[in-house]
């Protein structure tokens, strides 16, 4: 007799409930992206980055104005005056462009942090979680003590120490940023090392490193997306934070942070200089945010924050 | 459990250590001499000066003192309130952020298990939607633009307006007097931690009310009122308690930016600005003190911990 797929029916768990955990990784992406695919949230998500990210590049190249560029004749213009769309601060510098160039540096800064995080996080949890023992022991006690110490507190000394401006702020972030992800790509090494194909792939012969950066990190990749999705947002906040109380982006560049947190002091005369650069912060965070959380549950539905 | 006590204490007391050594080597790296300032001293003045603040001495010499000094609550004087001694400006600044940040924790972790418990029971439904939507804004607005936003339409604007019409006022505008001045403050600072509580407690009790002793429970005919508080909150709390001690930094650092706005004259509005003025020893014993409590906030949450939860590990305690 001859078996074919139609006799057969499925009498396991519904198939969306299935969890996806890292069995061939083909297989493995080829499900998340039909899982993505038809998902609103992240397709609206996906085009608003794209629209800030295309904005941030383009508009101040392209723009009649530059970000450092004054109008003293045309001081605090409100919308849609003297050609300038969005109007003029109190130097009569285009908002327009500012706010753009702003969400420029501030994608620049989240981008990069979140790049440092995730090598050094990747290589540190990578080590700790792939050898264990006694290695595992002393880098995870040399972590804590990272971890316990309040992260803001140490981001401030060390822009008071480096002096402010944007590589500052990227590297205050990614040396204190990175425990996360650490902490996650250990917990991944720990569970994934067990698994039988690390054994073969031993067994022919593969060496560590090539075991970790081949087999292992690759199979972690969707909970690793999901972590750095999430870690942009608090990037972007800790460079708003920073602006505020005056140790951020020095002019004459401008974050959206430092754009809003100027905007506060003539917040009560001209509401715009504070909400447009607001809203474009906030717009941001929320898509990584959505974004990040809708991943999450697409592709490891288990984890829990 | 004497011997988890003992080694969470020792464990405080290296983080403090390395945050002293931390902030001690951050200080020496910064450029400049204390005392090149507008009047020019003289070689026999300046030696003087520094054989006086101990800077003639080797730095292990200096850092040792520094150590000593730091664990005493000795910080030094502030350079911009001069001769006044940082503890002491800790010391009348500290009551006031105390108080702020317990109240905007409190709300936090009552509005936010509130808001995560409703959306988790009526998933899929309006509320599971605002209240899902409540925390997306939490989160993604930075207090300093909703402390100001929330500052000139409530105790400017609708407090001016309810001020004229009928003679009194809603929300006063800023300063830390009466009971109403402590609404909004908390708010704000409370709103980010509300937003990662309701999205923890939600996703926690989701996961609860799948597993199989709440549909054993349900089965067997167990109210819904009676389930949910006997049987699922007490599981589904655990992982929200974890991350108390986070959140006390967070509102603490938080502090910094809402003290600032509201015109409280807590630690963060004297942190802010002793960075503007680069008052150095300010800084250092701001961030000391704040790291110190912090570790003992966190070392607090871990060992109420273990008394919640039955079964933590008590000696193998690891990551």
């Amino acid at each position: 007799m001859q078996y074919k797929a139609e006799m057969f029916e499925w009498t396991g768990p519904a198939k969306e409930e299935q969890t996806l955990s890292g069995s061939g990784a083909a297989g493995y992406w080829k499900d998340v992206r039909q899982r993505l695919r038809g998902n609103k949230v992240v397709t609206s998500c996906l085009v608003i980055l794209l629209l800030l990210v295309a904005g941030a590049i383009f508009v101040p190249l392209f723009s009649r104005y530059s970000i450092s560029d004054q109008d003293l004749s045309s001081t605090n213009l409100g919308w849609m005056t003297g050609g300038h769309l969005f109007g003029t601060d109190k130097l009569g510098r285009d908002l327009f462009v500012r706010v753009w160039y702003g969400t420029r540096i501030s994608l620049i800064i989240a981008f990069s942090a979140v790049l440092i995080d995730l090598v050094v996080g990747m290589v540190y949890g990578g080590i700790a979680g792939y050898f264990g023992g006694k290695t595992d022991e002393i880098m995870m006690r040399v972590l804590e003590v990272v971890v316990a110490i309040p992260y803001m507190i140490i981001v401030i000394l060390l822009m008071i120490v480096l002096k402010p401006g944007v590589t500052t702020i990227i590297l205050a972030y990614g040396a204190i940023g990175w425990t996360g992800m650490a902490r996650l790509v250990r917990g991944q090494m720990m569970q994934l090392k067990e698994k039988e194909y690390v054994l073969a792939s031993r067994l022919l012969g593969a060496g560590s490193w090539r075991i970790i950066f081949r087999g292992l990190i690759p199979n972690s990749l969707g909970v690793i997306i999901v972590n750095l999705t999430l870690t942009i947002p608090s990037a972007i906040f800790t460079e708003a934070f920073l602006s505020y109380i005056g140790l951020g982006v020095q002019i004459p560049l401008a974050s959206l942070g430092t754009l809003a947190s100027e905007g506060i002091t003539s917040f009560q005369t001209y509401p715009g200089l504070l909400i447009i650069p607001a809203v474009f912060l906030c717009v941001t965070m929320l898509t990584f945010n959505l974004l990040g959380d809708t991943l999450r549950d697409v592709i490891d539905p288990k984890s829990k924050e | 459990m004497l011997r988890y006590i003992v080694q969470r204490l020792g464990f405080a007391v290296l983080t403090l250590w390395v945050l002293i050594t931390l902030t001690f080597v951050l200080m020496q790296l910064l450029p400049g001499d204390p005392f090149v300032g507008d009047r020019a001293l003289t070689d026999s003045v300046k030696n003087a000066l520094y054989a006086k603040y101990g800077l003639d001495q080797p730095v292990y010499i200096q850092y040792l003192k520094y150590l000593g000094n730091a664990v005493q609550g000795d910080f030094g004087d502030s350079l911009i309130y001069t001769g006044r001694p940082v503890s002491t400006i800790l010391e009348e600044a500290f009551p006031f952020s105390i108080d702020l940040g317990i109240r905007a924790l409190v709300f936090a972790v009552f509005a936010g298990m509130l808001l995560g418990i409703t959306a988790a029971l009526k998933k899929g439904t309006g509320w599971d939607t605002v209240s899902m939507i409540i925390a997306a804004i939490g989160i993604s607005v930075p207090s300093f633009i909703l402390g100001s936003l929330l500052q000139y339409f409530l105790a400017l604007k609708l407090s001016g307006f309810t001020n004229t019409q009928f003679g009194f006022r809603l929300l006063p505008i800023s300063g830390w007097a009466s009971e109403q001045h402590k609404i909004l403050p908390p708010f704000v600072l409370g709103l980010s931690s509300l937003a990662i509580i309701a999205r923890m407690m939600r996703s926690s009790l989701l996961e609860v009310a799948g597993q199989e002793y709440v549909k054993t429970a349900k089965a067997r005919g167990l109210s819904m009122p009676l389930l949910v508080t006997r049987h699922m909150l007490r599981n589904a709390i655990l992982p929200v308690l974890t991350i108390l001690g986070p959140l006390t930094a967070s509102v603490l650092t938080g502090a910094f930016v809402v003290e600032n706005i509201f015109n409280i004259p807590g630690m963060g509005k004297y942190f802010v600005s002793s960075v503007q003025t680069n008052d150095y020893p300010m800084i250092a014993g701001t961030t000391l003190f704040l790291g110190a409590f912090l570790i003992g906030a966190n070392l607090l949450v871990d060992l109420s911990y273990t008394l919640v939860d039955p079964n933590i590990k008590l000696y193998k305690a690891k990551v």
